[in-house]
């Protein structure tokens, strides 16, 4: 089964060639070509995921590293002794988030050949899709922290590619459309300063960037006389023979190392810092490329104006894979995060506080993708709480249930949709001259009773639902009990008070969202059609039902993977949390969570009755004639939802105290600065006036005439070198140095000929 | 090198035709301003002055003279003053003096007569200089571009006419092009070595070989993208698409100066980064650096390539660049052949050599050029030759010489290059290669007799303007042809203590 | 480093920063405003900015761009010489002067050529 291992270059060379089948052959293949390759590029991943998962098992989940063939040697300066290869690890971390990000890839995928059809830039669609996968792929398989950081920076490109992909739409959606790609990528970049300086300082501290070097196995610090130890011990062959591993460490076990022995200290230069010090310093940069990437509080602005994009896009990228790249980044480094406990508090208050200020948000809005992008922030405040708490295991699983049911979600929303504009383009057709311009096939208002002329659409929307909304058995359930059970239990156990902060927090949190969730199903199914689109709408494709139905199913079943320990029958029927045995093999802090059947009672009814609010104030009576929402009509919530309606101000609040202010410095600098100070005093009293009077004196007089008639020579010769060089730029230089760079490649190849030679075994 | 180093470490002595130059280059360019409009043959005159004075320096150690300064190195060995550069000097400023005298009419024809055409020339030679002398990589890209930015300008030096820009602009941003892979090839040796020195990278080179070191990937590209850097600059196939639009838009006299400048300037640092500092470069623990194959795969590539496209052109400017590209092609087979450790000085000296039979033949073949152009710039086809021998015998007469020499016939100086780089060729062990040279020679025979037939078997109208300062230079060149072909040892013994090998 | 020298360097800080803050300052307050159209628009070499940023810019703004760098980069070259005088010696005066010799050839070569004058 070794040979399975091997295997894992493929898993992001299939896409990779996928892609670039596409994008040359794109045109000729048509839209069922670059769908067969593109969809079949992405399956075949997942078939390799699904391999390396059997590998894992079939190998006692020993973890492996694979270097690639080619660039094995990928970073390596002999003179200041850096070598950082490009090495796949397979362990059951990396092993789950591959088989997330291609099987729930796939399934978009499929949907999205539906979704797209008959778009003029089909082709480029899929290209940018399965690039995306090779980035992600790329920073959930690797080694190191810069492989890791080379698919950040690629999901992140993919993504503002995609967010912008309909740049170009008339009557200012384009332009829209391209704000939101920028916003975007601009806000990714503040937390990606985080990450590079992390990152940078990890390589500063270890010498290396390797989570685990090859054949070494994670240890756990104090694993004798911790009381919190895990469960299960992990999977170490002792301490005595980790510590004969030759040669440097990876950043992980060496962090254990220096734990144990304690008082090392870091050296920077001017300062040294204590090694506790510095891991507080590198997860709280890491914690800043988190808010970014996976849309937290202060950064997670971008990411509802993210659902710009297709609605595919939508699902793959911004709410089951890209954005959960945060919470995998710390699970990975769950070693660091453990032992520094600032950082994680820091982590657990941020976490809650986005889930639960983001819930607060998603129920004051009226685009249906919209409430879902907030819903997809506040969920993913869940797992970067329960990362704070120190529930890796419960963070992991969330982040795996809630892949499925909010993807299933937003391709649901997509399938509105698309069912929304059918219906107008059906209606505007039949009615020529009518035309309502402010019809908006996102906006709830316009929907209602779609439970009808939808039913596939429908129920699958309804398992989303009831998932998200965590009703038992229901996969949201099962992995949102977990974390809340794991914050009060480090509340209660460890007295910590990120665990009390986290437990309240986000218990309101999830009453928002079985709140703001059944207001939804309401708005746009139920009731009875409350504009002409909405009566006609029709169901979507197979292609696009289909995988609904899938991820319906997955949505039901796949919280039982994780049954906690002590939950009567299922636990003695499924076995005890498998999943986190399963994790425990690769994280070392992850522990399994208990079952109580007080706080899941009281959470299922906690949801229970928030849907009951919701169907009580948005019942069918209220429906039938909504102009304005019930809440913003009810004088005792109205400022309260017109605050969540504003989403809170916090767009405002950053141009007012950030954007506008760096602008009026950036007005002052040009105009006070440097207009006033440096060009009208310095260059034109300092140095024009002087250099004026000393040249007038020197040369005497010049005819005016001379000097009008030179500079109109100059002036001509400009424009005659400008048509020239024009000429030139279209014509033939751009030849020659597309001949002189073929030469080089020649010579490269020439003279790499031998060596070639040599690898290539001939 | 730690510490501050005192003055007399730098041992300027050994720098003095450089020096000397440098300081003469930037007084001229001041004097200039202070002479009239009308009175430049001033300026021409000091510019030959300082070049005169720079030849008799540079020529002193090579007679045999002592070497001026404390031993062969200056600037911490930045700067190597032996008999390589001496005879880089020798020849590149013999080529520059030539280059004064066919352009002083020649700009008056045209009436572009500055001052700045004969400060960018010795600016340019100083270039050559350096390069010849180079003891480090930084050395060599700086005088790269002292060689090279001189050069653009000239080449639009006939402003405002459309052919001149065009070739100064193509020449520069081709040019900023493959200095770019010059430098990139710089850094990934510096990447492998941690030097940049030569001598320092050839123990690094030597410690590489010998550990088996993965930087030798490092190594070998870092030493390609050098090859493409310099490369471009001696126009060799495939980075020679330049030449023949440079050639036939930039002013005639600026062509005759810089097609040999540039090519001696180039090849002078080839020898010394590959020749000297990676000669021991053999990845399978032999004699043969790594990098010989591509060279004369190049070479090959480039011989043949300039020769048959020379065949089917009609304008002389044009010919004479493929020529000139045929040309580098010969000169890499030497430079190849300094890949084998034991041949390297051998072959080392045989560039020397051609590179000086070059210097008298282009010349004097660009000046004949400027003979027969009309001031427009037209006339430059190959039938404005018809019947010349009859109208100007001398002027055929030494036409003939210098294309008897570029193809190589035996009693002219072009032959005597040939013979020592297929030489070398041959004790290096690259006889295919050498084959190939001498079957291009052939083939290229074919389009330079042609011009001397056209010169004494047909009759034409040819017209041309032979001024005393143009009539010296073809003489000078046509006599230097003819006696480095009939005396061989003149050239044998300018370069025969030329020994580049660092180490035992 | 103990906390007096980082005192020192925030002293030196903010007195350097203070140095030509103070002059702005002031005359921001002492100066009359008399805004006009030409002044409140952006620096831009001297141009008046019309239309696209998209244009040509005449040569001569570039010899001024180029004769400025000569200045700049003397400056940026004779102040750690100055500072480390001492230590240096004779050596980095030969140095210097070449440098600043090779500077006031071309500066001499483009004030003749009348380079810098501003019409």
């Amino acid at each position: 089964m070794d040979n399975f291992f091997d295997l894992v270059p493929l898993v992001v060379m299939i896409p990779l060639v996928g892609l670039l089948i596409n994008l040359f052959a794109g045109r000729q293949l048509g839209e069922r070509g670059v769908s067969i390759v593109a969809v079949g590029a992405s399956g075949m991943s997942f078939v390799i995921a699904v391999l390396l998962w059997i590998a894992q098992v079939n190998t006692g989940y020993e973890a492996a590293v694979i270097d690639m063939p080619i660039l094995s040697d990928w970073i390596v300066i002999p003179s200041a002794n850096v070598t950082i290869p490009w090495a796949f690890r397979v362990d059951t971390l990396s092993v789950t988030m591959m088989l997330v990000v291609t099987g729930v890839g796939t399934l978009i995928h499929i949907y999205a050949v539906g979704y797209m059809h008959g778009d003029e830039r089909f082709p480029r669609f899929f290209v940018y899709m399965n690039l995306f996968l090779v980035f992600m792929l790329i920073l959930v398989t690797g080694n190191n922290f810069l492989m890791m950081f080379v698919g950040w920076e690629g999901v992140g490109l993919c993504s503002y590619l995609l967010i912008g992909f309909w740049f170009d739409k008339p009557g200012g959606v384009g332009w829209k459309n391209s704000d939101a790609a920028r916003k975007a990528l601009i806000v990714n970049r503040v937390g990606d300063f985080g990450l590079v300086l992390g990152v940078l300082i990890t390589f500063w501290t270890f010498g290396t960037l390797d989570y685990y070097r090859e054949g070494e196995a994670p240890i756990a610090h104090h694993a004798a006389t911790d009381a919190e130890a895990p469960l299960f011990a992990p999977t170490l062959p002792g301490e005595e023979e980790t510590h004969a591993v030759s040669g440097p460490l990876g950043v992980f076990n060496q962090a254990e190392l220096w734990l144990e022995e304690g008082g090392h200290q870091v050296n920077f230069g001017m300062v040294s810092l204590s090694f506790e010090t510095t891991l507080t310093v590198i997860t709280l940069l890491f914690l800043l490329g988190v808010t970014g990437k996976s849309a937290q509080i202060p950064l997670f602005v971008w990411l509802p104006d993210a659902m710009a994009g297709p609605t595919p896009v939508s699902a793959l990228i911004h709410a089951a894979t890209m954005v959960t790249a945060g919470v995998y980044m710390m699970v990975r480094a769950n070693v660091f995060y453990h032992a520094a406990e600032f950082s994680s508090f820091v982590v657990a208050v941020i976490g809650a506080t986005t889930a639960l200020v983001a819930g607060f948000i998603a129920v004051g809005q009226w685009d249906i993708k919209r409430v879902l992008a907030y819903s997809t922030v506040s969920q993913l405040g869940f797992m970067v709480a329960a990362v704070g708490v120190g529930a890796y295991a419960a963070a992991m699983f969330h982040l795996v249930t809630h892949a499925c049911f909010k993807a299933l979600l937003f391709l649901a929303s997509g399938s509105v949709i698309h069912g929304m504009e059918h219906g107008h383009h059906h209606v505007s057709h039949g009615h020529s001259g009518h035309h309502d311009d402010d019809f908006d096939p996102q906006d709830m208002r316009f929907m209602g009773g779609l439970k009808e002329r939808m039913p596939v659409t429908y129920w699958t929307y309804l398992f989303g639902t009831l998932a998200l909304a965590g009703i038992i058995p229901f996969a949201g359930f099962w992995s949102k009990d977990e974390i809340l059970l794991d914050s009060l239990k480090t509340g209660v156990d460890k007295g910590l008070l990120s665990g009390y902060v986290g437990f309240v927090l986000l218990v309101v949190a999830a009453a928002f969202t079985a709140f703001y969730m059944w207001r939804q199903v309401s708005l746009v199914f139920l009731g009875k059609p409350r504009h002409a689109a909405a009566a006609h709408a029709e169901e979507s494709s197979r292609l696009m039902t289909w995988p609904l139905i899938v991820l319906a199913v997955l949505s039901l079943l796949i919280g039982f993977i994780n049954v906690p320990s002590g939950f009567p029958i299922l636990g003695w029927l499924l076995g005890e949390h498998q999943f986190t045995s399963f994790l425990e093999h690769s994280v070392t802090y992850a522990h399994a969570g208990t079952f109580s059947f007080l706080l899941a009672t009281f959470a299922v009814l906690l949801a229970l009755g928030a849907i009951y609010l919701a169907r009580s104030v948005y019942s069918d009576r209220v429906l039938a004639t909504l102009r304005e929402d019930p809440l913003a009509i009810n004088p005792r919530t109205q400022r309260a939802f017109a605050l969540s309606s504003a989403k809170l101000y916090w767009d405002e609040f950053y141009f007012k105290y950030l954007i506008y202010p760096y602008r009026n410095a950036a007005y002052w600098l040009a105009e006070q600065l440097d207009w006033r100070f440096w060009h009208d005093y310095v260059h034109e009293r300092l140095l024009r006036d002087p250099f004026n009077a000393a040249t007038r004196a020197l040369s005497g007089r010049v005819d005016k005439q001379v000097i009008d008639h030179s500079f109109d020579g100059l002036g001509h010769a400009t424009r005659r070198i400008a048509s020239r060089l024009r000429r030139i730029q279209t014509g033939y230089v751009h030849i020659y140095t597309m001949s002189v760079l073929f030469g080089a490649l020649l010579v490269m190849i020439l003279i790499l000929l031998p060596l070639i030679r040599d690898w290539l075994g001939l | 090198m730690s510490g501050v180093p005192s003055l007399s470490d730098l041992n300027l002595a050994a720098t003095l035709p450089v020096s000397f130059l440098a300081l003469y280059a930037c007084l001229l360019m001041i004097v200039d301003l202070f002479v009239p409009r009308t009175r430049k043959h001033i300026t021409a005159g000091l510019t030959m002055l300082g070049l005169g004075i720079a030849l008799v320096l540079a020529l002193l150690p090579l007679a045999g003279a002592a070497r001026f300064g404390d031993g062969e190195r200056a600037f911490g060995g930045m700067y190597i003053a032996d008999s390589f550069s001496d005879g880089v000097n020798v020849i590149v400023l013999i080529t520059a003096l030539l280059g004064v005298m066919v352009a002083y009419n020649y700009l008056d024809r045209i009436q572009r007569q500055r001052g700045e055409y004969y400060s960018l020339l010795l600016f340019t030679t100083l270039g050559v200089m350096m390069m010849g002398a180079a003891g480090d990589l930084v050395v060599v890209f700086v005088a790269l571009e002292l060689l090279s930015i001189p050069l653009y300008i000239l080449s639009g030096f006939r402003r405002p006419q459309e052919a001149s820009e065009e070739s100064a602009l193509k020449y520069f941003i081709l040019g900023a092009f493959a200095s770019g892979f010059l430098v990139y090839g710089i850094a990934l040796i510096y990447g492998a070595t941690g030097v940049t020195d030569f001598e320092g990278i050839w123990a690094a080179v030597e410690e590489i070989v010998a550990e088996d070191a993965s930087s030798k990937y490092l190594l070998l590209v870092g030493a390609g993208l050098l090859l493409v850097g310099l490369g471009f600059k001696v126009a060799a196939v495939p980075f020679h698409m330049w030449t023949p639009d440079v050639y036939q838009g930039a002013p005639t006299s600026v062509v005759a100066y810089m097609s040999v400048a540039a090519k001696v300037g180039g090849f002078a640092a080839l020898v010394r980064v590959l020749g000297s500092g990676m000669v021991n470069f053999a990845l399978d623990g032999g004699l043969v650096a790594a990098w010989q194959d591509t060279v004369w795969l190049i070479a090959a590539l480039t011989m043949i390539l300039g020769n048959f496209v020379a065949i089917v052109q009609s304008d002389l400017k044009r010919l004479l660049a493929y020529s000139s590209i045929a040309h580098a092609g010969y000169m890499l087979i030497g430079v190849a052949a300094a890949g084998s450790a034991p041949v390297a000085d051998e072959a080392a000296r045989a560039v020397i050599m051609y590179l000086m039979a070059y210097a008298f033949t282009n010349v004097g073949a660009f000046a004949v050029v400027i003979a027969v152009e009309r001031d427009d710039a037209s006339n430059t086809g190959l039938e404005s030759m018809r019947g010349l021998a009859v109208k100007q015998p001398l002027l055929a007469a030494s036409m003939a010489i210098f294309m008897f020499s570029l193809t190589g016939i035996p009693l002219t100086a072009g032959f005597i290059g040939k013979w020592f780089v297929f030489k070398a060729a041959i004790a290096a062990d690259l006889i295919p290669v050498a084959v190939v040279g001498v079957l291009t020679s052939l083939i290229s025979a074919f389009y330079y007799l042609r011009i001397v037939w056209y010169m004494y078997f047909e009759s034409g109208e040819s017209e041309a303007h032979v001024p005393v300062p143009l009539a010296w230079a073809i003489s000078i060149a046509a006599v230097g042809t003819l006696l480095l072909g009939i005396f061989p040892y003149l050239l044998s013994d300018m370069t025969h203590k030329i020994t580049l090998a660092f180490g035992p | 480093m103990n906390l007096n020298e980082w005192i020192f360097i925030g002293l030196f800080f903010a007195l350097g920063w203070a140095l030509p803050a103070t002059p702005i300052v002031l005359g921001k307050i002492l100066a009359p405003k008399r805004p006009n159209q030409v002044k409140q628009q952006t620096y831009e070499c001297g141009v008046e900015m019309v239309g696209s940023p998209w244009t040509q810019f005449r040569a001569q703004y570039y010899i001024f761009a180029l004769v400025f760098l000569v200045f700049d980069v003397e400056l940026v070259f004779l102040f750690p010489w100055a500072l480390a005088y001492n230590q240096l010696g004779l050596f980095a005066l030969f140095e210097m002067t070449v440098f600043i010799f090779l500077l006031v050839v071309a500066l001499v070569y483009t004030w003749r050529k009348g380079a810098l004058r501003w019409s």
